[in-house]
């Protein structure tokens, strides 16, 4: 087994669509007019970043504070080199922000010198000059000695009840041994399969260990390029981040020797004409890239079809 | 088994709807959670620990749901923990939430499990297409379309029995108010009107996409109602979603967690009442009831109208995933709905009597299943 790595990025990113509920929606409304608010609990705590419902006791929380815009370091962290998305791109402190009314701390940025830093030092909030409702709308804490922008209106709309919640995560996907060793074959237009030693069984795409037994596979096994479609589906739904142009045939492939079907595509035909137990064979695209999207689809060949006792132990 | 009992004393759901922009996800668990501790006649300070369930954390984009939502479910202070098991979670959230019980570690126990279908594209997280894949995932029907089809040729069943299981399950839905779809024009020719989205499933043969929560309060003795449920059994198996010769119409798991539920519940088949099983697309109905041990011809059972809400095996009587599909959610409303047929709580689509009742859920690639059996008698 070959040890040289083949991996692929992967990003995942979406946009959630939030609902704020009543009380974060009124405290992102605040931050949208230029204002700080938080709650007051049962036994008479403020919360600021509030919370929808007590700590203490778990009921609702109904009652509503202004506090800051200046407040109290309770404590900090430096950020020497920002990284794109950061609130700031110079360099600034993360701070926990007790604001003057509140009985706990916020954390947001801080923008000031270094040597300024020190927890107990008074700073002032900084609101951004376009606010929509989001968090950000407070730009950042500054030293409270520091003369304020000045805070630039904006009009009021209704009340903010929603927010979109971003996600962006970059992944590096390891092939890892087995498939690896699968993709290279690719790359020379072969199908490899792997045979489990204890129950002879063909996975393809190949497997490192077969689920059954729990044991490792060993011997490759160059399967046939032409294979049975066992069951399919036609999509026709359109959808977000789709590849293909619907309609399209998305189908078991049983490939000649192997044990368990390839899910890929039918194509080079009428949807309609898909059916089980169609004979068909693997298409290669031009620019081979080591990915099982290095065939194209699979096409009807001028072949019988399987019958179905052929194949309907593996559907 | 266990050594204690479990009871459950309190149910509360959400009603199901497309949006729910009223409410922060905390709020809209605590909606259902806060109905469940008045059904049952109790507080927060009553509950000694919280278990919660939800969909897969790309579904909504919440992850360790469990710290983000202790604060919502009177938990501070408390145990909490997240189960996770796909589109099955719901059942296996209630199920280690009642183990709790029933091993005598807590005396009462709040499960809750929830989906906010709005704030996100269930679609889009099913669809990724991954590295040195070819592009053919489709989504939950892209998935499941090819093993309905594969059920048809294996049992030449009609093309109308998904539509007819459709037009059931969305009749029994206009009797249960806190259903999301309620269409009292739903009929056979509307179903088959409707576009194919994932050749055999038409548009009107799936789930919708909900948002909602469901939560119970399990409890050692019951004896804080006068009509307690009684859970006789649980059952959770699993499986790979790919090995030669898995049967992924009838997956192996499916019919042995089955089995061990009636077993362990002291029953058989024919002793059930009613049942709620997990039917995100209508063919699942006749493939579920052949897995479950139910029926042996499923299709023709459905064909019959056995499964009807006055039928000799009411399935689905709330309506079903096929009329409110909060994912993360929707296998505990199939464990509280059947609880409330033994309650007799179940007001327009109660069954005449029902003693015994069955709940079921399932996920994944038909990879996880689990299944209670509760009773109005205590065991
Ligand atoms: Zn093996």
């Amino acid at each position: 087994m070959t040890t040289v790595e083949l991996v692929s990025p992967f990003v995942l990113e979406y946009a959630y669509k939030r609902s704020t509920g009543p009380v974060i929606g009124r405290f992102l409304t605040a931050l949208r007019a230029g204002r700080i608010e938080g709650v007051r609990t049962a036994t008479g705590r403020v919360l600021c970043p509030p919370v929808e419902y007590d700590p203490e006791t778990g009921e609702d929380i109904v009652d509503f504070v202004e506090v800051g815009p200046e407040g109290t370091v309770t404590t900090w962290t430096w950020v020497a080199e920002p990284e794109p998305g950061q609130p700031l791109s110079e360099p600034f402190a993360y701070a926990l922000v007790k604001l003057d009314g509140a009985d706990t701390a916020m954390l947001h940025a801080l923008k000031c010198g270094k040597d300024a830093l020190v927890t107990g030092m008074r700073v002032r909030a900084v609101f951004a000059a376009e606010r929509s409702g989001m968090i950000t709308d407070l730009a950042y804490f500054q030293p409270a000695d520091l003369p304020a922008p000045e805070l630039v209106p904006v009009p009021a709309e209704h009340p903010v009840t929603r927010f979109k919640a971003p996600v962006h995560a970059e992944y590096t996907v390891a092939a890892g041994a087995t498939t690896a060793e699968f993709l290279r074959g690719i790359l020379r237009k072969e199908l490899n399969g792997r045979r489990c030693p204890s129950c002879d069984k063909i996975y393809i795409p190949p497997r490192g260990s077969c689920p059954l037994c729990g044991v490792r596979t060993s011997e490759v096994v160059p399967l046939a390029q032409k294979g049975t479609v066992t069951t399919f589906s036609i999509i026709r739904i359109p959808f977000e981040g789709q590849v293909l142009e619907p309609p399209y045939a998305a189908a078991h492939v049983l490939l000649d020797g192997a044990d368990v079907p390839l899910l890929h595509i039918v194509g080079d035909c009428d949807v309609d004409d898909v059916r089980m137990g169609m004979r068909v064979e693997a298409v290669w695209v031009e620019d081979l890239q080591p990915t099982l999207a290095s065939v194209r689809y699979f096409r009807p060949i001028d072949e019988p079809d399987a019958t179905y006792e052929s194949f309907k132990e593996h559907v | 088994m266990s050594h204690e009992r479990c009871a459950v004393i309190g149910i509360g759901q959400t009603k199901y709807s497309a949006k729910r922009g009223d409410v922060s996800m905390p709020g809209l668990l605590r909606e259902a959670a806060q109905k469940a501790l008045a059904d049952a006649g109790l507080g927060w300070k009553d509950i000694d620990a919280v278990v919660i369930g939800k969909a897969p954390d790309m579904f909504e984009g919440v992850v360790q749901p469990e710290l983000f939502l202790a604060g919502a479910l009177g938990a501070v202070g408390k145990p909490m923990m997240r189960v996770h098991t796909a589109g099955s979670v719901g059942g296996s959230t209630a199920i280690v939430a009642s183990h709790l019980v029933s091993s005598g570690v807590h005396k009462r126990v709040l499960t809750v499990a929830y989906e906010k279908q709005s704030e996100s594209n269930a679609m889009w997280a099913l669809s990724q297409r991954f590295p040195f894949q070819p592009p053919v995932a489709a989504g939950a029907g892209g998935y499941f379309a090819p093993i309905i089809r594969a059920y048809m040729r294996r049992t030449d069943a009609p093309d109308h029995i998904g539509m007819k299981v459709v037009v059931k399950d969305r009749t029994n839905a206009l009797k249960n108010p806190l259903a999301h779809i309620h269409d009292p024009e739903i009929s056979i020719e509307k179903v088959r009107a409707t576009p194919m989205l994932w050749d055999p499933i038409r548009y009107g043969e799936t789930c919708p996409s909900s948002d909602g929560a469901c939560a119970m309060i399990f409890s050692s003795d019951g004896s804080e109602v006068a009509n307690p449920a009684w859970v006789l059994s649980t059952a959770m198996r699993s499986e790979p979603m790919l090995f030669p010769g898995r049967d992924e119409v009838s997956p192996r798991a499916g019919r042995d967690c089955a089995t061990s539920a009636y077993k362990d519940a002291g029953i058989t088949p024919a002793d059930i009442d009613c049942a709620e099983i997990y039917v995100p697309f209508s063919w699942y109905e006749p493939m579920w009831l052949e897995n479950l041990h139910l029926f042996e011809n499923g299709w023709r059972a459905v064909d019959e109208g056995k499964t009807e809400l006055d039928g000799e095996l009411p399935i689905n009587m709330s309506g079903g995933v096929l009329s409110s599909n909060p994912i993360g959610a929707s296998g505990m409303i199939r464990f509280a709905e059947a609880a409330r047929q033994v309650r007799g709580t179940a007001e327009a689509h109660q069954v005449d009597g029902a003693k015994i009742a069955m709940g079921h859920a399932y996920g994944g690639g038909s990879q996880f299943f689990s299944m209670w059996i509760v009773g109005k008698e205590r065991p």
